[in-house]
């Protein structure tokens, strides 16, 4: 009996239909029984690339003899001594010849390359030849074409086309499909599928009992609408996106990405169809008036790590934040692995090392540096308000508004107030007014070195007498130049503090150090206001020349003159946050170093006046230190020396805008009527609201265009510092469809992805969406669509689910349903030895998939089992229990302090992730590292992962928590308790052995606490939800036994 | 090409292991975070080891932050002389310098400040502030001709371990795990510690399996909590209630298994036993009572202050007793930019005389013979200084063009200097030793042809030498 097989569009004659297992997508049979088609592409480019085509390839740099095998013209090419493949005629062809070859110097691949044929490889391609050598083109280079579903012999059984294609694939294997999963399976598989939640037992029964024809469909449609499904799906695509909570390298410090993982979320939940999600997150910010979440949702290409340490070359590492968007985008979009052409031309895939430069280019276009900033995001970055703060925000700026307009009405009311009291003698007699808002010290230093506060300014060196001069009606201290004030409890600021440090100075020499907090040495560490030849400098210094700010005024002080001096920090780390004032008037900085990174505190050190890396010399009056940012106006009011009662002496027309503000500002703190004064304190009172507010929102690292696009060169062996020949951006020409540039930016790019003629965006997406549903995706690299990577099992179902995907208009949620509902997903994943030994990795889909629950299912299972799971979605990260000390043994300046109450238990996406010390259960159980793009994960099987099953606090809570809602019920035995406990556990009835085990080891674990209460009480603390003190200790203790067996079973952390 | 099938066929999957690579020792020697090799493709080259392996075992003490190789190993005595003068141009060569230094308006060259002294037979140069290390002078190799290509700690230490200066390779113990195994059934095959404090952080990724699976990923022994995480029974479970526990959920599983036919369950099965036996082996391990006083002359009181470098040292020769293949130590605070005397000082004080206890204890109980040590760290130092040339003071900024390193052990050829630099310890003159090329060598000891281990990831076949590396048989007897 001859049958024919459809492997894939491999045609194989059999025999008979003797297969004898699948083995990397390839069904092997008795060779004697086989009268096969070879497939080319199948079966003979995976030799050639694998064994030839680093020297015979696409790379024209290392291509020897001028021979190239991944093209036709080459592999079918005259050379001298014959033709490289000769259809039908093995023997001359030059390819055998070489490749069978004894002869060491001519044997292919050349003994040294450590590069062997197998015989069965061998035999292949002299089969190939002698069936004519048909070529085709690499299948995932071409578009996927329309498909019919095959008929089968069983109708009756598909549900869908899927079920077609998988059916009549297995009928001419001879295998049948596996009978239908029970119903607790199916939907306890489908939740975990989709939601990555467990049903709750009711839903379970309710499903168990409904008989409608369309109670699948409507478990899978409340599924597909649930928040927890695009939490759930959010995972993956976190790992895609190389999405964490820090920065990567070095002392790995935090950056704050969540707006986007919030974004992804969403997007998932409100089905946002796939080709939007693609161009939103390429090229969100370069749509037509782009909203805030579109930018927000190029964070994706933001995501990748970020050098902050000290001495790095930027320009090194900002090449390799551009090489990290080409290599992640070209292997979630394209299945490709692109990084392989950034030092030459792709060895196995047509992608040269130009085209690589090409793509890079649209990615290097954003205003970024290479050195990353150290505590934080970098820039380019977009404030994402929430839309509650996007409220907020639109509300106080009303009433901003507002506020300014009624100032506006006021304002010749309040003047001519003023104007008249200040004629009289009250304003006259008027006690002097200083601001007083956030002054942390005062030093007035008018014959005394003691603050306004009872602080004493020690006079180093010490014995020498302070020397006082006259000054405006009082004193100024008089330094020498050699003599300065010290006090160790002021001005202790970092580089995340406001502060605003005010002076009155009649400078004698152009130089010397007015105000600092430093280590004494030129340029020590530390902050320092300082005079250089006239000039005024702000030095905010953590290690000179590489991270630190100075930024000088330019102009020149007046020599022998009195100023008044205010410098203000914003805390922004920024050269620009930085202010400088002088007679209350700001003037122009010129910006000589702006390259802080870290905080130039220093604790050591006192605070200084006169003094630093060298002496100041001259005198000094009205030393004041702010602990926030001063605005303009306030400055301008700091810079009025004269009093209240001398300025009200004066005649209107004597008096500044400063003075005139001046006795405003006092009249209305003291002498106007409350209504007067509401108006005017009201404005500044929303403007702190509102830069509180502005505080608190988050920020997010986005994709940013340069206004001139930034030059790309192909870098020779992918160096920063080898720039070759200049590139324009461009996409790779081997599939470039009917690629036009229309906008000459990255939206090109994403377009170009989505478009109809890119052959692999498609069937790259919902391979990774079949991924998440069985062993493995239809093409099971991944990650690989190339020449090296793994022909699809069934190339027909992989490129209908691809034009379908597209035909439904990228609908993802769609697209899963169809694959949940099919038949094919609803197989029993029991196997039987026969199917074991034929196909180990179910390639062919004759049964369900089994497989272990991922690392953040292990955990959110548990915690949703027990009841304390927290259901919120979104928002920073949280950080639940961890081993103590993980981070503090290897990082450097970064504490973990674990969430308290309810962020202990919400889903595992939340958890903080700190890369260079991965959240320890994730990783245990074959987590993505997140420090580079990752479209599949392993799943390994170890003692590790035992341990933490059974001691990690987190397991230990759950069951506690499981024992003592069951104790809390209402029961007639400990054994209907234990039977209800595995029911809530694993969603079915205990079988009489079952629960004879877990029974028998409750009564003999009773007992032990019984004995050892110490021990019981011990076990029942476990996690810090609280334990009801109504129970007894040690039943809830061995009923906490029983639940750990349970929730540590292999049923319960695998999705079978 | 029947037969072939057939034992594909008959080998079915789980049973199969080392698919493809004839008997690859890893998950078959039951590496304990092994298991079983699911579904896994075998590495490329045939069985391993690939020839007779001088050494079974490695000891790396890692010293991270980079020492100074002119202070320590690397004499220079032309120097004193140059003190403060300008480093010539022509040494440097315009060469690239960290950030932290290229816009420094001088290069001034800073001689050491420790005397040298020729040690043992073999007269090799050691500096004053290893007096330990010196007296084992003629075990060990120094190789002063060692180059790197990253000029900051994270590539640069991320480079050494994994071959990459960029995170997602393997690390060197997990290659050696996934291409070896484990020679213990009840300890990793690969084992970090972590001492010492400083500047400079460490990462997960040193230690971590990169595209292998994380199973192959070296186990880090803690000092604080647990040695290994979640080792311990929680408080309230005895061993006694564990055992019990243990025995019902393997009984649970089994019935599981016959439902499903799944033999993941197997493993998983398995697994739960080792973890079981990890409770009693891993305790055993760190408990030191049964070390003679004797052990603590030797490496010196600190030996008995667990997270200690002298306590990890120890912690080495007890791992390498029990047949661990790969015990990375990492001891960090070498990263002296300023105040380099003082603090290297300190540093050596704290390393030394367990460095040279671990390698004479080894060889007093005859591991030295197929166990080799490595010593260094991820980079040099600048012969000009960083900061401000003092006469008791100056600092040194990253130097990737030459430092020094010291192999001793099995296959080692101790008792020698390899290679040289120029006066400067700026370029090397003679005998370069690059990081893939020590990997290498590290591998061949071990009996692996570096070219032939390894793992197809992404489309190609990763090595941990990547397309470089040569077995620098100088160093080698």
């Amino acid at each position: 009996m001859a049958i024919r097989l459809m492997a894939g569009r491999l045609e194989y004659v059999l025999a008979a239909a003797a297969i004898l297992a699948v083995q990397d997508g390839f069904l092997v049979v008795r060779a004697q029984e086989l009268v096969a088609a070879v497939s080319f592409d199948r079966e003979i480019r995976p030799i050639l690339s694998d064994l030839c085509f680093t020297c015979h390839g696409p790379d024209e740099a290392q291509r020897s003899s001028g021979l190239r095998l991944d093209q036709r013209d080459g592999l079918f090419s005259e050379r001298s001594g014959g033709r490289v493949v000769s259809p039908g005629n093995v023997e001359a062809s030059l390819l055998l010849q070489r490749i069978l070859s004894a002869d060491p110097d001519l044997q292919m691949p050349p003994p040294e390359s450590q590069r062997h044929l197998t015989d069965g490889q061998k035999q292949l391609l002299s089969r190939w030849i002698q069936q004519g050598a048909k070529w085709s083109e690499h299948w995932a280079f071409v578009r996927p074409q329309a498909q019919t579903p095959p008929q089968t012999g069983n109708p009756g059984w598909c549900r869908n086309p899927i079920d077609q294609f998988v059916l009549a694939r297995l009928e001419s294997a001879g295998l049948r499909p596996a009978t239908e999963a029970d119903r607790r399976t199916l939907i306890r598989r489908v939740s975990l599928d989709l939601t990555g939640l467990p049903p709750k037992l009711s839903e379970v029964e309710a499903f168990v009992a409904d008989e409608s024809p369309d109670a699948w469909e409507r478990v899978v449609d409340g599924l597909l609408a649930s928040q927890a499904y695009g939490e759930h799906m959010a995972v993956a695509w976190l790992d895609a996106a190389r999405y964490a909570d820090t920065s990567g390298y070095q002392n790995d410090g935090p950056r704050s990405m969540w707006r986007w993982r919030d974004w992804v979320i969403e997007a998932f939940n409100r089905n946002l169809p796939f080709d939007q999600f693609t161009v939103e997150q390429i090229a969100g910010d370069l749509l037509e008036e782009p909203t805030l979440e579109q930018r927000i949702a190029t964070g994706f290409n933001r995501n990748h790590r970020g050098n902050a340490e000290g001495g790095i070359i930027p320009e090194e590492y900002q090449v390799e934040y551009v090489a990290d968007r080409v290599d992640t985008t070209f292997a979630v979009w394209q299945g490709l692995t692109m990084g392989c052409a950034r030092c030459h031309d792709h060895k196995y895939d047509p992608l040269s090392q130009r085209e690589y430069y090409q793509v890079f280019a649209w990615f290097n276009n954003l205003p970024e540096s290479g050195r990353a900033i150290k505590e934080g995001n970098s820039p380019p970055l977009l404030k994402a308000p929430l839309p509650a703060q996007q409220r907020q925000l639109r509300e106080l700026e009303q009433r901003v508004a507002e506020a300014e307009q009624r100032i506006r009405e006021l304002q010749p009311e309040l003047s001519s107030a003023v104007e008249r009291w200040s004629f009289t003698a009250e304003a006259r007699g008027e006690p002097d007014w200083v601001l007083t808002d956030g002054l942390q010290q005062a030093y007035r230093l008018s014959g005394s070195l003691e603050s306004d506060g009872g602080q004493l300014l020690t006079l180093s060196p010490a014995g020498v007498e302070p020397q006082w001069t006259a000054w405006s009606g009082r004193q100024a201290i008089l330094l020498d130049g050699g003599g300065m004030l010290e006090s160790s409890g002021a001005g202790a600021f970092g580089y995340f503090d406001r502060f605003t440090l005010s002076a009155w100075i009649r400078p004698e020499a152009g130089s010397g150090t007015v105000l600092s907090r430093m280590i004494p040495v030129e340029q020590g560490e530390g902050y320092s206001v300082h005079l250089q030849d006239g000039r005024v400098q702000v030095n905010l210094v953590k290690r000179w020349l590489d991270d630190a700010i100075r930024v000088e005024s330019e102009s020149v002080l007046p020599a022998g003159q009195w100023v008044h001096l205010a410098v203000v920090y914003d805390g922004s780390r920024l050269a620009t946050g930085i202010h400088l004032y002088v007679n209350g008037v700001e003037v122009p900085l010129a910006v000589r170093l702006d390259r802080l990174n870290q905080t130039f505190a220093v604790k050591a050190e006192p605070f200084r006046v006169g003094g630093g890396h060298s002496r100041f010399r001259g005198a000094v009056s009205e030393v004041r230190i702010y602990g926030r940012d001063l605005s303009s106006e306030e400055v301008q009011l700091l810079a009025v020396s004269e009093s209240v009662a001398e300025i009200a002496g004066r005649g209107v027309g004597e008096r500044n805008v400063g003075q005139r503000r001046k006795l405003e500002t006092v009249w209305l703190e003291r002498h106007a009527d409350v209504v007067l004064r509401d108006v005017f304190e009201r404005l500044p009172a929303l403007r702190r609201q509102q830069r509180e507010l502005d505080d608190q929102i988050p920020t997010v690292m986005v994709m940013q265009e340069l206004p001139t696009p930034r030059e790309t060169r192909v870098l020779q062996r992918g160096q920063y510092d080898r720039p070759g020949e200049l590139v324009q951006p461009g996409v790779p020409a081997a599939f470039a469809g009917n690629f036009a540039g229309r906008h000459g930016n990255r939206l090109d790019l994403a377009r170009w992805l989505v478009s109809g003629e890119n052959p692999l965006t498609a069937r790259v997406a919902v391979n990774r969406f079949w991924q998440r549903y069985f062993e493995f995706g239809l093409v099971r690299t991944t990650e690989d669509f190339g020449s090296q990577g793994e022909a699809p099992v069934y190339p027909e179902l992989l490129d209908w689910l691809a034009l379908e995907f597209q035909r439904i208009g990228w609908d993802m949620k769609a697209l899963q349903r169809l694959i949940v509902t099919s038949a094919t997903y609803r197989q029993s994943s029991r196997q039987s030895s026969e199917l074991l030994a034929i196909d180990p990795d179910n390639r062919l889909l004759a049964r369900g998939a089994r497989r272990r629950l991922s690392a953040e299912v292990v955990r959110d299972q548990a915690l949703s089992l027990s009841g304390l799971l927290t259901r919120s979605i979104g928002g920073p990260s949280v950080k639940p229990y961890q081993p103590e000390g993980l981070w503090k043994e290897i990082a450097t300046d970064m504490e973990y302090e674990q969430s308290r109450g309810a962020d202990l238990y919400r889903r595992s996406l939340y958890t903080y992730w700190k890369r260079t010390v991965a959240p320890p259960l994730m990783v245990t159980f074959d987590a993505a590292s997140r420090e580079a793009c990752t479209v599949s994960r392993g799943r390994t099987n170890t003692p590790l992962q035992a341990l933490a099953l059974l001691n990690d606090v987190t397991f230990l809570e759950a069951a506690r928590v499981l024992a003592q809602r069951e104790l809390q019920a209402e029961a007639k035995s400990a054994v209907e308790r234990i039977e209800r406990m595995f029911c809530a556990v694993t969603l079915r009835l205990p079988t009489a052995r079952e629960l004879e085990i877990l029974c028998a080891r409750y009564e003999r674990n009773v007992e032990v606490y019984r004995r050892q209460p110490e021990a019981a009480l011990a076990l029942i603390r476990a996690g810090e939800s609280g334990v009801p003190e109504t129970l007894n200790a040690g039943e809830l203790a061995a009923f906490t036994t029983v639940a750990s067996v349970l929730l540590n079973l292999d049923e319960v952390i695998t999705r079978e | 090409m029947s037969g072939t099938i057939e034992q594909h066929v008959l080998s079915g999957r789980r049973g199969f292991l080392g698919r493809g690579a004839g008997g690859l020792g890893l998950a078959a020697l039951g590496g304990l975070l092994g298991g079983e090799c699911v579904a896994e493709q075998g590495a490329v080259g045939g069985a391993f080891p690939h020839a007779a392996p001088r050494a079974k075992r490695v000891i790396f003490l890692f010293q991270s932050g980079a020492p100074s190789q002119l202070d320590l190993f690397d004499y220079k005595p032309r120097l004193l002389g140059l003190r403060g003068t300008e480093l010539p141009e022509s040494v440097r060569q315009g060469q690239r310098l960290t950030g932290m230094t290229s816009s420094q308006s001088s290069f001034p060259v800073a001689p050491t400040m420790f005397r040298f002294r020729q040690r043992g037979s073999s007269g090799s140069w050691v500096s004053e502030l290893l007096p330990r290390t010196a007296s084992i002078a003629d075990r060990l190799c120094f190789v002063r001709s060692m180059h790197t290509e990253a000029i900051n700690h994270d590539p640069a230490i991320t480079f050494f371990q994994t071959g990459a200066q960029l995170a997602g390779r393997p690390s060197l113990g997990s290659w050696l795990s996934y291409g070896l195994g484990s020679e213990s059934s009840d300890l990793p095959a690969f084992v970090a510690m972590i001492s010492g404090a400083g500047d400079q952080p460490l990462y997960d990724r040193l230690w971590g399996s990169g595209f292998l699976p994380t199973r192959y990923a070296g186990v880090k022994f803690r000092s604080q909590g647990d040695p290994v995480l979640y080792l311990s029974n929680p408080a309230g479970i005895s061993r006694e209630i564990r055992r019990g526990l243990l025995d019902d959920l393997q009984s649970l599983n089994g019935l599981r298994l016959e439902q499903t036919g799944d033999p993941e369950i197997t493993t998983r099965i398995a697994q739960y036993e080792m973890a079981y036996r990890m409770q009693s082996s891993v305790p055993e391990l760190t408990d030191l009572s049964g070390e003679s006083a004797g052990t603590f002359e030797l490496y010196g009181e600190e030996a008995r202050r667990p997270g200690s470098f002298a306590w990890n040292c120890l912690m080495a020769r007890r791992l390498c007793e029990r047949g661990v293949r790969f015990v990375q130590l990492f001891h960090r605070g070498w990263d002296q930019h300023l105040e380099l005397p003082k603090n290297i000082a300190l540093q050596c004080r704290m390393t030394d005389q367990p460095t040279a206890a671990l390698v004479t204890d080894l060889e007093q109980r005859g591991l030295l013979e197929d166990t080799v040590v490595v010593w260094g760290g991820e980079f040099g130092r600048t012969v000009y200084c960083q900061g401000k040339l003092t006469v008791s003071d100056y600092g040194r900024d990253h130097h990737p063009r030459c430092f020094t390193m010291w192999l001793a052990g099995a296959g080692i050829r101790g008792g020698q200097m390899w290679g040289e630099t120029d006066d400067f310890s700026y370029n090397i003159v003679r005998d370069p030793v690059h990081v893939h090329d020590l990997n290498a060598t590290l591998l061949h000891l071990l009996g692996i042809d570096h070219l032939r281990l390894t793992y197809k990831f992404q489309g190609r076949h990763y090595r941990l030498t990547d397309v470089h590396g040569n077995v620098s048989s100088g160093l080698l007897l």
